[in-house]
């Protein structure tokens, strides 16, 4: 297998680097990058439960199209994770149902 | 046509939503034969999906590396921001609009920031090059974390610089599989194989078309090589017809497939994985285009794109479309278009070089659209609790009772009846799934508002 990452294939070096705080867990993240991209880089795969099913979603097409990557930042629920982008220090937390539990309806 | 372009409330000659390789292109050329633009984009810099780039934050010095073509992007984008220094060009990035008003020379735009709304933008024509997103065809298993649009996975790399696992299965159909596999693998994932449902044995009927277009052969054995480099395994006539795994994908079951796209029984196997790239090439993003009344035909695809004059008019006066949403081409052709619509929209004559151009990457995507157009046979692979809308969690046995059971024969009833195409995503994801299982084929989705909007903006509209 391959030790080459996208980083080394388009050369260079982020400007910054930081973490943001994603369940109790600190994610290492590049300006540049939102929230999903450095999810995935650190291997999280999954960050909302569905309203029915409570099924596990994360990023699915990437380009702010499914809303499948709905993430509660900074207390405000329903972000596209995909479009959002990290900032240091960042309170990400993992959405369950429609991220709106507290109004109870 | 004189405007002070300077002046965010004058009405510019032309405005341009997306600044993907059509529109970009349109706005460029536009400026150069003397026309005043506006340009609009969702995105935070241009390019669109397919010169989809890292934030300079980032610090790429080889961004090249993860496309095609790259020159011909960054030689663009050098004219915008040349015409944009001389304020020939408005170019407003992560602007989404997401309604467009007016009749004739006289158009409003209405658009929205992340932080709320735009201010409205005024322009004698407007050219929509809002390109497309990926076709999805549900499977059992299609919604565990690790499964990600081939596109999805190709956009998150390309601008994020990050994999969605270490060995990553390729899927769908489309040559677009063949760019994301190549790209995963030169960024350092494995990838076991690419499984193809179409084939590349129809092209062989439109041999002439092939020879014209020489540069889209090349293309393609550029892939091709890079993807025997990387020991990736093609499979054509293949799809994945199940993820396995609880949290996260673990494996597939790849099996063969009729000329209908029905698994043939007996021929399924599983590769491991840890995620699945899957995509069944793109749908043109048409919400602003059918909000105005834009008249549609079905592409060769399959998919519904805009019926276009040869100088790119839409069927509305006064309203262009360039690239995608004339049906899926891809890049070159979005650039030759975009160059055609604004020469037409400058009331010049359109070069008759660039007019074969467009002609011969035409008869390219009919051809690749045929060739890849999903068989009807894919539905035989999906079970009764298969989700088949994401956002409202319908499973097709609902979908299935609604059709057979409750009367329904289009998408428009099927959703009425089970909400599916209603949630978030209004259908984008699991519409052309909808439809086939309708029987009703493929009909122009109708959205109102192109993306969510907050009341509030909406209050603010002015009465008329």
């Amino acid at each position: 297998m391959s030790r080459r990452t996208p980083r080394d294939l388009v050369g260079g070096a982020p400007q910054e680097t930081f973490t943001f705080r994603f369940d109790g867990r600190d994610i290492p993240a590049a300006a540049g990058q939102t929230v999903a991209a450095a999810l995935w880089g650190a291997g999280v795969l999954a960050w909302r439960t569905t309203r029915h099913g409570g099924e596990p979603r994360g990023a699915f097409c990437g380009i702010g199209q499914c809303f499948d990557c709905l993430v509660t930042v900074d207390g405000t629920p329903n972000r596209r994770a995909c479009l959002v982008p990290a900032r240091p220090g960042g309170l990400v937390t993992s959405q369950e149902g429609t991220g709106h539990d507290d109004l109870a309806v | 046509m004189t405007t002070s372009p300077s002046d965010p409330a004058a009405r510019a000659d032309l405005a341009v939503v997306g600044a993907g390789p059509a529109g970009l292109a349109a706005a460029v050329t536009a400026a150069a034969l003397g026309l005043t633009v506006t340009l609009l984009d969702a995105g935070a810099r241009p390019g669109g999906q397919y010169y989809r780039h890292p934030d300079p934050a980032l610090g790429a010095t080889r961004p090249q590396a993860l496309h095609h073509d790259w020159a011909a992007f960054a030689g663009r984008e050098a004219e915008l921001r040349a015409y944009e220094r001389s304020g020939r060009v408005r170019y407003l990035s992560e602007r989404q609009v997401w309604s467009v008003t007016g009749s004739g020379t006289d158009w409003t735009l209405h658009s929205r920031t992340d932080e709320g709304a735009g201010a409205p933008v005024r322009a004698r024509a407007v050219l929509l090059a809002t390109g497309a997103y990926e076709r999805q065809l549900p499977f059992p298993g299609w919604t565990l974390p690790g499964v990600v649009g081939a596109g999805g996975a190709q956009a998150m790399l390309k601008s994020g610089l990050v994999l969605p696992g270490r060995r990553v299965v390729v899927a769908g159909s489309g040559p677009l599989l063949l760019a994301v596999a190549a790209s995963l693998a030169a960024a350092g994932a494995r990838v076991p194989a690419v499984v193809e449902a179409g084939g590349y044995g129809p092209y062989a009927r439109h041999t002439g078309t092939l020879l014209r277009n020489p540069a889209k052969l090349a293309e393609g054995a550029l892939y091709g090589g890079a993807l025997l480099r990387h020991q990736v395994r093609p499979l054509l006539r293949h799809a994945v017809v199940e993820a396995h795994g609880t949290d996260r994908v673990e494996a597939v079951t790849v099996a063969r497939l009729d000329r209908d796209w029905r698994p043939v029984p007996g021929t399924a196997r599983r590769i491991p994985c840890d995620a699945l790239a899957v995509g069944h090439g793109l749908v043109p993003e048409l919400s602003l285009a059918t909000a105005l009344g834009c008249a549609t035909r079905t592409a060769a695809d399959g998919t519904v794109a805009l019926v276009l004059t040869p100088g790119l008019r839409t069927s509305v006066p006064g309203v262009w479309a360039a690239g995608e949403t004339g049906g899926v081409g891809g890049a070159r052709l979005a650039l030759a278009e975009g160059e055609i619509a604004a020469h037409t929209i400058a009331g010049r004559a359109v070069p008759a070089a660039l007019a074969r151009r467009r002609a011969r990457l035409r008869a390219f995507a009919d051809a690749m659209g045929a060739a890849h157009r999903p068989g009807e046979g894919w539905t035989g692979w999906l079970r009764e609790e298969t989700a088949v809308c994401r956002c409202e969690e319908v499973p097709a046995g609902r979908v299935r009772e609604a059709v057979e059971e409750l009367g329904a024969t289009d998408a428009r009833t099927v959703k009425l009846l089970t909400r599916a195409g209603m949630g978030w995503c209004q259908g984008r994801m699991c519409g052309p799934a909808v439809a086939a299982l309708a029987g009703g084929g493929p009909a122009p989705d109708r959205r109102p508002l192109a993306c969510p909007v907050r009341l509030g903006q909406l209050a603010e509209l002015p009465a008329d």
